[in-house]
């Protein structure tokens, strides 16, 4: 489902945290909802933010700079909640903004993340160049796994 | 053709096609002459057999056909009701009922109906259902052959078909003493079947499973050799009613039919045959086999073709069939607008503008009145439920023997569709625990100087916001002596409490788990499956039940449900910044206590609370609140709350109030989330999260 791969062109949405661009795919994209009141869940995961009020539907959100090990920052005007929809499971990803809605295609698509050290690999279903910008794919079943 | 989409419809049509036979075949057993009552129920089914044969359910089709007929036939005037063919078409009407349930469930809608087809058919040829008479009167051959073959079967069933040693037999003796039940199982195999060795492995691991086979003919190592025909004998000693082991057996495949008797004590010490019938006697399964069939080819078809054109005179009521999960998304939207109202209402406030003041006062009102619409769309009549209760008291009354009239007041009281869904078993339970164990038999009641006939009231009503369903009854009550010896007996009450329990404590305790207070376990209120299990079903759903009785008057059920189980009342407390709500059903009282109040046991911070030591929960610790400033002024609110006969204090910062809110899960990212039962949102738009109390208490 996440192997992106196996499709010619992947529709993905493009966001940033801290200085790379990562993609999700379009068809696992519910929405981008600005920053709102997060209701914090306790004895939870430490990137487990809470749960926001979304539309009616109480919804958990993740910080992904948590998830992913990297500098918290404060939240800026930019920060986004982008609701993904993974099989029976809906969770909101905290992301520095939400950036594009792009066409890659397939052939662009490397499999091997070697060139991204700091990240754990496991999150990442391949790389895409494009001109002068690298997408990072999130390999979403992954993520939202807890690892230990 | 593509089925399946129609199998959802095809399923809920055919339950209410079903009711309504079950409904007018009741309404024609008190008013036998009116035929237009046997119209109806024969449109209902000619309906529903159109619609089985072409989905392709043949074996419902083909009983349907058969029933129908007899229905036509009386239609007709040339059959007259009475008791005895309503038994059988009821009997029909439950086999049908059981075979839309299985198509239901997944399954093909195959069912084992043989005997009730027989009694159809000698109903349609004039005879007797169950044959009795020694001459049959027959205008046809096959069926006086039939007939012939019918009345050597019981006979036959009764009789050991194994001989049993000295040994095997103190065995069954001793199995039956302890609750076991000792059965010879008669299965015979299909004619053309390939792997018979194969077959008899399979109903021997199923055996196995259930219970201790004792010995077979033949014996095991020749049954393993296929060295036997097709039929063969097991001697068989379980828990299991004969019915679920006939069921089991006849799961696997290749078999064709399987009998299954209980072996009577009594029969057995004394070797009488015939006489002593067991009481719970196998179902019975004729030995007709192959000739069925080739006459049903022959059954006029003449009368279900002319049938066809005429229109069913159904009225069908104006309704539609939402998806429930539609409903809640429905509702979660109109939740966010009744949120984005506050905020309207607010800014209106704050502009005062006339205009806009009274644009947004009637969006208030209108949105009141939509949100009723919205809050009552899930609401069922709780006759959904009641409505298959007449069939089944009428049933219970004929295989007891007694008398017993089932009134039905307020069926038309709605609740929440998924209290409905879970109601049904606990009721069913109740209503065969008065009918069974209430009821007296008509000598008995006779005797008391009561009328013969028994009267069990079933009633719905709305109060607050809470349902109650009570079940009534003019028998015999609750027996406090008996009771209590049982409770003793079975060490749920100690001698010392026993001295001092309040009558209704004495009744409560008939709902304890492990308590069963028949002598004899029957068949009809369950196999020893005490009332225990619907008290938690009904505790599942935040209701609760009491008996009141009165011995030798009655006993009343008083079940009280909440209309719905999406809106529950709690209390919103606050901790710092964040807010929790605690449902009121496990909040006993608030209360401010000083600092100085509290003790110190064992590391535990306990209060006394009206002489009770009750330990305290400081909720901003369980839920790791972060702290901008210590709270000092040296008095704590405090929630007590309650699990069973535990108590517990939770610490808070302050009470904001009690308010009804709508339940909503976490979703399926997270789950079980300590002491988090769920999450609600507040007029505010945000959401504040559930305290699960029993988490709490250990």
């Amino acid at each position: 489902m996440t192997n992106a791969t196996e499709q010619k062109n992947l529709k993905v949405i493009v966001f940033q945290l801290a200085d790379k661009e990562y993609a999700i795919p379009v068809s696992h994209v519910k929405g981008i909802e600005k920053l709102m009141h997060i209701t914090r869940v306790p004895k939870t995961e430490r990137y487990v933010k809470g749960v926001i009020n979304l539309r009616g539907v109480v919804t958990p959100v993740i910080d992904l700079r948590e998830r992913f090990d990297l500098p918290v920052s404060g939240n800026e005007e930019t920060t986004r909640i982008i609701i993904i929809a993974l099989e029976t499971m809906e969770v909101g990803f905290i992301v520095d903004s939400a950036n594009d809605v792009l066409d890659i295609d397939a052939s662009s698509i490397e499999q091997q993340p070697e060139v991204v050290g700091s990240l754990l690999e496991d999150f990442i279903a391949g790389v895409a160049k494009l001109e002068n910008r690298l997408l990072i794919l999130l390999h979403l079943d992954k993520v939202l796994n807890p690892i230990d | 053709m593509e089925l399946n989409q129609y199998l959802e419809m095809f399923i809920e049509e055919s339950k209410e096609h079903l009711q309504a036979c079950s409904e007018h075949l009741l309404e024609l057993e008190k008013n036998p002459e009116d035929l237009t009552i046997v119209g109806e129920i024969f449109r209902s089914a000619h309906t529903l057999k159109g619609m089985a044969a072409t989905m392709g359910f043949e074996d419902l089709a083909d009983l349907t056909h058969k029933m129908e007929n007899i229905l036509d036939a009386i239609r007709n005037s040339k059959i007259k009701v009475n008791a005895e063919i309503l038994d059988v078409v009821f009997e029909s009407v439950d086999h049908l009922e059981e075979m839309v349930y299985d198509i239901a469930d997944g399954g093909d809608g195959k069912r084992n109906v043989q005997a009730t087809v027989e009694k159809l058919k000698r109903i349609e040829a004039g005879e007797p259902a169950t044959a009795v008479s020694e001459e049959p009167i027959s205008s046809q051959e096959v069926a006086a052959a039939m007939v012939a073959n019918e009345i050597e079967q019981p006979a036959e069933a009764l009789e050991l078909k194994l001989t049993y040693d000295d040994f095997e037999k103190t065995v069954i003796l001793q199995s039956s003493e302890q609750e076991f039940n000792a059965y010879e199982i008669t299965v015979a195999l299909r004619e053309d079947c390939l792997l018979k060795a194969a077959r008899v492995f399979m109903v021997f691991e199923i055996l196995e499973k259930n219970g201790d086979v004792i010995k077979s003919s033949p014996t095991v190592d020749k049954l393993e050799e296929e060295q036997f025909d097709s039929v063969f004998h097991v001697a068989f000693i379980s828990k299991e009613s004969a019915e679920d082991l006939q069921k089991m057996l006849m799961k696997v495949s290749e078999v064709d039919r399987v009998v299954v008797n209980k072996i009577d004590r009594d029969v057995f010490v004394t070797k009488t045959t015939a006489t002593e019938v067991p009481a719970e006697e196998a179902l019975p399964q004729p030995a007709v086999q192959e000739t069925e069939t080739a006459v049903s080819e022959e059954q006029p078809k003449t009368a279900a073709a002319k049938n066809n054109t005429s229109k069913s005179g159904h009225a069908s009521s104006k309704t539609i069939r939402v998806n429930i999960e539609r409903l809640d998304i429905l509702m979660n939207l109109f939740e966010e607008l009744a949120i984005d109202r506050g905020r309207l209402l607010s800014i209106a406030g704050d502009v005062n503008h006339g205009e806009l003041n009274e644009t947004v006062e009637r969006m208030s009102r209108t949105m009141g009145d939509l949100q009723n619409i919205v809050l009552t769309m899930r609401m069922v009549p709780v006759d959904t439920v009641f409505n298959r209760f007449p069939k089944m008291v009428r049933q219970l009354s004929r295989d007891l023997n007694k008398k017993i009239e089932l009134n039905i007041v307020g069926a038309e009281t709605e609740l929440d569709r998924t209290v409905i869904d879970e109601i049904g078993d606990p009721l069913v339970h109740l209503i065969r625990n008065s009918v069974d164990h209430g009821i007296e038999s008509p000598e008995v009641r006779r005797a008391k100087g009561k009328p013969e006939e028994g009267t069990v009231e079933l009633r719905a009503y709305h109060s607050g916001n809470y349902v109650f369903i009570e079940i009534e009854d003019d028998g015999a009550g609750i027996n406090r002596d008996k009771v209590l010896a049982k409770a003793l007996s079975k060490g749920i009450v100690t001698k010392e409490q026993s001295l001092t329990m309040t009558d209704k404590q004495v009744n409560e305790l008939i709902m304890a788990s492990g308590f069963s207070t028949a002598d004899v376990i029957s068949d009809v209120s369950g196999r020893g499956v005490g009332l225990d299990v619907v008290k938690t079903t009904i505790e599942s759903l935040g209701g609760n039940i009491s008996i009141e009785s009165t011995q030798n008057v009655g006993s009343v059920f008083s079940i009280q449900l909440p209309l719905t189980l999406s809106i529950i009342s709690v209390m919103l407390v606050e901790i710092e910044n964040e807010i929790y709500a605690i449902p009121l059903s496990s909040i006993i009282e608030t209360s401010i206590i000083r600092q100085s109040d509290i003790l110190n046991a064992h590391n535990q911070k306990v209060i006394d609370f009206r002489g009770k030591v009750v330990p305290l929960v400081f909720l901003e610790e369980i839920f790791e609140v972060p702290r901008a400033v210590q709270n000092n002024d040296g008095l704590h609110s405090v929630v007590i709350v309650r699990k069973g006969d535990k108590l517990a204090g939770l610490v808070v910062d302050s009470f904001i109030g009690q308010q009804e809110i709508v339940l909503k899960s976490l979703g399926n990212y997270l789950t079980n989330i300590f002491a988090i039962s769920g999450a609600t949102i507040l007029g505010n738009g945000k959401v504040a999260l559930i305290v699960d109390c029993n988490a709490l208490m250990k």
